[in-house]
Parts: structure tokens; C-alpha cells; sequence
């Protein structure tokens, strides 16, 4: 491990809900940070192949870019411990989450490109991927209507006896506003679900500002209402959203009820690629939360001296030659054959009605 | 012993949960209360923390049994009213439906839906659902008509791999009564012959069985022998034994209780029109709600949903033609 400082001697000591307290050893700050940091770079050059891709018309439907959140959803999911049975439910924003959570490479590029070796065999595609049976939920496009899937995942780990599992559920500003949102928030303050909600306010839901989707001071004002606990961060600093998602996994498994989290930050990309968010304002894009996140994290890696400018590089060229490597794979991969599919739409298969079989 | 259809319903929900860990039931006043129906009556007491109150949120309870499902559990959902499963009606289709076929992974869980109405009940308590949610892939949807198909269809709900929406009649809770419960029926799929005929085929399902039964002894005294087919589950539809039944009669009737435009009825028509014009000696018809909202007033609701004189009429109308 590279040389410590006191900064990050001091963090260790904070409880760590990524880590294992009973059973081992927390997992170090530094290790946590540099986890995230490293989902974060491969998140963007994910990101950036596949948002080339589409716009060479490689890629059907869309491509849809966390630029500018990938230290919020890493540090998120860098906090979560999937042998303690966590769960983490991303939205739209999330691929570096979802990187950190652990969901393979592979994933997105076979999502994308709808390859029959993907998660979702191309049935569907994009960012609507998930692995149901190890703890990520495959999100639908409805906004809102993750949480309570996440609830009740948490609901089935009660009943099960599984005490200790966190969930995690992303929504941004705009999806607030739905009613399911609604439901699923004060459904888990009812009961006291070990549930923390991410909430990436990047000040735009799609074209439309904060002042159009709520009329609250800051969504942490709602925490209350629900019977969460409020915590707010610059969700454009990774060290700050470390620390700030560790006390709120750490609350939530300690038993302390559901958590939001709110973080500030800007989308720096389109909603899709097909959008050139030309009504972002330039005073949005000069704002403190306007940074890019990944150029806070590499200077304050550098000032920790956890990492050199050399190391730095080294990594982004080795992300390079793994993101390449998973782009060729995938996209070397057949799609799905129509004529073998089974178009059938229930797991019982005898109540299938074949509607059009041979 | 006598039995009514809400109790084996209820009956239903003891077994389940005392065979089978995974099962619980969540919905608005089932816990101690018993629920608005009384159809978890004392289930809070026998089986603690697993009838559990729900805030009035059906997008997140179904939401919540979606996720609990994904990860082996077996909810049931209780709706207070069938109508008001339209809150739930995103989670329901979008997110339960697909499911399976996204992931790969099952989402079993059932959804129980007290259907249809009574005097008074007016537009927001009475509805049937069953044409709207068969319309998507993914769904089993169940309409059961008689104590013991209320019983055995939502112990087998359970045991499949699939979301279920149980559309269980109101009219029928207290009215219909069996001396015991079964051990075992029909599977959930197969339609059961409820009465034998000749001259004409009448297809229904949930309380319409029962005035479409009526109505076919009516037409008794008037030398018509009328088969009665009761689907038991609108999705799947148990295509080969109309087609059979069909076969014997040359005439079809289609009775259901939602509203007209589409649905059930119609499903059922073209199927026989497209497996079995050969077989028809008449146009098939069918019968439905009237087509408005459903109304407040005993006069205007007792018009509104087809009744026994209501199907007479229409078979005589079909054996005439
Ligand atoms: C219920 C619903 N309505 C509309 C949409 C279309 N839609 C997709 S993303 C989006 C904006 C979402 O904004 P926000 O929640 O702030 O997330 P962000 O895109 O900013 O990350 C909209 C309107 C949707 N997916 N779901
Ligand atoms: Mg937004």
C-alpha cells in the first residue's frame, strides 16, 4: 500500500459500511477511494467508446452517459459489501456504480449492442440491464419505480433473517417528483428499511431545470418527511461522498432506518447522446458543482500521495486496453436469432399461449 | 360444514402461509383488522409478521412484492378494490410482466383484486379488471367462479413461477356457498364444462357464471339446452375446450363483465372465428358491460353489467339467427 496520511489514518477509524466489522477488517479509506476512483475512469471510458459507437450508428436506441456523477454512484457502491448480501439498485447515470458494485465489464457492451451472451440476451437493452439473483436490479425506464423493487428485496432479507444487508436505490432530481417515489420513500420509512437513497441532483431533468420539478429548498428537506435521515454532499468530490455514503451505509445497517443522500452535482453530457444540452447555462457550468469529478478526484489522489501523475497514466492506458478488449468482444458476439426465439413470455411454460408457434 | 367464497379464500391464505415459509401477505388493514372483506380474518394472529399492514401505496406494495419475489419470496397483494390496482398498473405490466422474459429470473407473486360490484358500489369500486391485465404478456390472470376454484386456483397461484393477477368477485363473497373445500380441481388453465348442452355455447367466467346459469335454465323451460363453459382463467384462455364445445353446438355466446370495447369477449370471439368458422352455424356474439363508467344507482348498475334476463335475451337472439 502507498504511503498513508493522517487524513486517511483518520477516515479508517469513522465506522466503515463497506467493510466487515464483526467478522474482519474494515476496508481502508484509501482502498475504498482508489475502488471508486478506478470504476469511475472505466466508467468514462466506457461511456465515451460506446458514445462513439453510437454515433458511428453502431448502437440502436441510445446512449445514455453518467459524465460528471461517476464519483457519487462509485463511492455509493464502493460503500457496499455484497458477501453481506447488499444490494444496489442503479438508474440511467450509474455505470461506474455499477462497475464498483462489481457487474462485469462485459455487461454494457453486450447490453448495448443487444449481444445474445449479454445479461439480457437482447430482449432489452442499454442501461435496462441488471442481475436480479446477485443483487442488482434490472431497472425499467419508468422513474421511481426502483425503489420499492429495492424495498422489497430488503423486505425478503428481513424475512429471511439476513440481518446486516443494505440496499441501495439512485434516483435524480426529475424522478423524485413521481408518485412512485413517493410511495416507495414513505413505504420505507414505515418500515424501517435498511434502505439508502441516492439522489444525484444534477440540476436537470432532461431539458428542465430544478425550478420546474420542485419547489422545496433542497431536496434533503424531504428526508424528514419520510423518516430518513438527510445527509447532502458535493457530489463532485470523492473523497467527500466516501465519507459522507460510509456513515449513511453504516446507519442503515446499524439499524438507524433509511438514508438519503443528495448530492450536487451537473450532468456533463447530453440526457442522451442524441442531445446536445445546449439550455445547460453557462452559470450551471461554472458552478462549484459544475467540475468534473474526475479531475477533483486525480488532484486529490496526487495531494494524498496515493498516486503519481505517472501512475495515473499508466492506469488510464491499462482502463484503455480493457475497455477496448470488452468493446471487441461484445461486439464480435451474435444477436439474438428470431427464429429460435421462444416468444414466449411466462417461466410456466404450459401457460404460455403460443400466439404464432409452429 | 358450509363454506362461502370469501372464506376459502381466507382458508386459502391459512394454508398457504402455514405450508409455505416464503408466502406473506401485504395490503392495506389486513393485519389485525382483518382486511375491508375480512378475507385475512385472524391470519394476523395465526402468523405473525406475516400479514402485514400496508401504507396506502400500491405502486409500492407491488413494487415491494416485485423485489421480494425476485429474491424467492411468494407475496400475496392484497388490493382493498380491484379498481384501485390502476395506482399499481405501471408496476404491474411494466415491471412484473417483463420480468421474466428481461432477466431470466421469475417474479411469482400473487395480487388479489376483490372485482365487479354491488348495489351502490358506483364507479370506483366495482370494476373488473381481467380484459385489461390479459392484454399483457407475462400475466396469469385468474377469475375463479366458485368456492372451490377460489380455494384451489389461489393455493396453485402460489406454486407458479409467474405474476397472478386472482380477480376474486365481490358478489360472489357471501353469496355462494359449498359444503367443503376440495383437495384438488381442474389445473389453472383448463376451462371446466359447468353444464352440458346442445343447441348453443355460452362462455363466461367469475360471477357472470352464475347469472349465465340462470339464464341458460331459463332457456330450459324453453326447450333449449344450453352449454355453459367457465373459463377459470381469462389468461391463458383455454382455447381447445371452446372449440370443442363449439363443435357440439354451432353457437357461440361470450359473456363477461368488463367493459365492451376489446377484452375477453372479444379475444374469445376471434379465436373461434379464426380456429372455428368452420364450426359456426351462426354469428358468434357476445355480451358485456354497458359501455360507460359503472353506475351508482340499484337501477342503473342492475342494467349496467349483464344479468340472467339480460343473456336470455341474447340467446334467444342467437338461436333465432
Ligand atoms: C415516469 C417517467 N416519465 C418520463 C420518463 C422520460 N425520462 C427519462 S429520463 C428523464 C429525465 C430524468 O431526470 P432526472 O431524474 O433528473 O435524472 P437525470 O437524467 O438528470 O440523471 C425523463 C423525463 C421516464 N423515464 N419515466
Ligand atoms: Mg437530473
Amino acid at each position: 500500500m502507498a504511503t498513508r496520511t493522517a487524513e486517511a489514518a483518520a477516515q479508517d477509524r469513522t465506522p466503515v459500511g463497506g467493510g466487515n466489522q464483526e467478522e474482519g477488517t474494515p476496508i481502508p479509506f484509501q482502498e475504498r477511494y482508489l475502488k471508486a476512483y478506478r470504476s469511475s475512469i472505466l466508467a468514462r471510458q466506457l461511456e465515451e467508446k460506446l458514445a462513439s459507437l453510437y454515433r458511428a450508428g453502431k448502437i440502436v436506441g441510445g446512449v445514455y452517459m453518467g459524465r460528471g456523477q461517476e464519483s457519487f454512484s462509485a463511492s455509493l457502491a464502493s460503500c457496499l459489501d455484497r458477501e453481506r448480501h447488499d444490494i444496489f439498485g442503479p438508474l440511467i447515470r450509474d455505470m461506474a456504480g455499477r462497475l464498483a458494485f462489481g457487474e462485469p465489464l462485459l455487461d454494457a457492451p453486450r447490453t448495448y449492442f443487444g449481444s445474445a451472451e449479454g445479461p439480457m440476451h437482447g430482449r432489452d437493452g442499454n442501461v435496462h440491464r441488471g442481475r436480479p439473483r446477485e443483487g442488482m436490479p434490472a431497472m425499467i425506464s419508468h422513474l421511481g419505480s426502483m425503489i420499492s423493487v429495492v424495498c422489497g428485496m430488503l423486505l425478503a432479507r428481513k424475512f429471511r433473517g439476513q440481518a446486516g444487508a443494505v440496499g441501495a436505490s439512485c434516483i435524480g432530481d426529475g424522478g423524485t417528483s413521481t408518485g412512485a417515489c413517493h410511495e416507495a420513500l414513505n413505504l420505507a420509512g414505515v418500515e424501517k428499511l435498511p434502505l439508502v437513497l441516492a439522489v444525484a441532483n444534477n440540476h436537470y431533468a432532461y431539458s428542465t431545470p430544478c425550478s420546474r420539478q420542485y419547489a422545496c429548498g433542497d431536496l434533503v428537506e424531504r428526508a424528514a418527511g419520510y423518516g430518513f435521515t438527510g445527509h447532502s454532499v458535493d457530489g463532485t468530490d470523492l473523497a467527500a461522498c466516501l465519507e459522507v455514503f460510509d456513515r449513511a451505509v453504516g446507519a442503515a445497517r446499524a439499524g438507524e432506518g433509511p438514508q438519503m443522500v443528495v448530492g450536487s452535482l451537473l450532468r456533463l453530457s447530453g440526457h442522451g447522446e442524441h442531445d446536445d444540452s445546449s439550455y445547460i447555462t453557462q452559470e450551471d457550468r461554472d458552478a462549484p458543482y459544475g467540475r468534473d469529478c474526475l479531475r477533483v478526484a486525480r488532484a486529490q489522489l496526487l495531494e494524498k500521495g496515493w498516486a503519481s501523475e505517472s501512475e495515473l497514466e499508466r492506469w488510464d492506458h491499462e482502463i484503455t486496453d480493457e475497455v477496448d478488449a470488452a468493446i471487441a468482444t461484445a461486439q464480435k458476439e451474435s444477436g439474438p436469432d428470431p427464429l429460435k426465439e421462444s416468444w414466449h413470455a411466462l417461466a410456466t411454460e404450459r401457460l404460455n399461449e403460443g400466439f404464432y408457434d409452429e | 360444514m358450509s363454506i362461502t367464497y370469501l372464506e376459502a379464500i381466507r382458508e386459502a391464505q391459512a394454508k398457504a402461509l402455514a405450508e409455505d415459509p416464503r408466502v406473506y401477505i401485504y395490503g392495506q388493514d389486513v393485519g389485525r383488522f382483518g382486511g375491508a372483506f375480512k378475507a385475512t380474518k385472524n391470519l394476523a394472529e395465526e402468523y405473525p409478521g406475516r400479514v402485514i399492514d400496508a401504507p396506502i401505496s400500491e405502486d409500492a406494495m407491488i413494487g415491494t412484492a416485485i423485489g421480494a419475489a425476485i429474491e424467492g419470496m411468494r407475496p400475496i397483494v392484497e388490493m382493498q378494490f380491484a379498481d384501485f390496482s390502476s395506482i399499481a398498473f405501471n408496476q404491474i405490466i411494466n415491471q412484473a410482466a417483463t420480468h421474466y422474459w428481461r432477466t431470466g429470473v421469475p417474479c411469482p407473486f400473487v395480487v388479489r383484486l376483490p372485482s365487479g360490484g354491488n348495489e351502490g358500489s358506483g364507479p370506483f369500486h366495482s370494476q373488473c379488471m381481467e380484459s385489461l391485465y390479459s392484454h399483457y404478456p407475462g400475466l396469469v390472470v385468474l377469475t375463479p367462479a366458485t368456492v372451490e376454484d377460489a380455494y384451489t386456483m389461489l393455493l396453485e397461484a402460489l406454486t407458479i413461477d409467474d405474476p397472478v393477477i386472482y380477480c376474486e368477485h365481490k358478489f360472489l363473497y357471501y353469496h355462494l356457498k359449498a359444503d367443503g373445500l376440495p383437495n384438488s380441481s381442474l389445473p389453472i388453465g383448463k376451462a371446466r364444462v359447468a353444464r352440458a348442452g346442445v343447441h348453443a355455447t355460452l362462455v363466461t367466467y367469475s360471477a357472470m357464471l352464475h347469472e349465465s346459469l340462470r339464464a341458460a335454465r331459463e332457456l330450459e323451460q324453453e326447450g333449449w339446452d344450453i352449454e355453459v363453459v367457465d373459463l377459470r382463467s381469462a389468461r391463458p384462455i383455454d382455447t381447445d375446450t371452446i372449440l370443442a364445445s363449439v363443435a357440439r353446438t354451432g353457437r357461440l355466446l361470450c359473456v363477461g363483465e368488463s367493459f365492451p370495447w376489446g377484452g375477453l369477449t372479444a379475444e374469445v370471439v376471434a379465436r373461434i372465428c379464426a380456429e372455428g368458422f368452420h364450426l359456426l352455424d351462426a354469428p358468434p356474439l357476445r355480451l358485456n358491460a354497458k359501455d360507460t363508467p359503472i353506475p351508482y344507482h340499484p337501477n342503473l348498475w342492475r342494467s349496467h353489467r349483464p344479468t340472467s334476463s339480460s343473456i336470455s335475451a341474447t340467446l334467444r337472439k342467437l338461436l333465432r339467427a
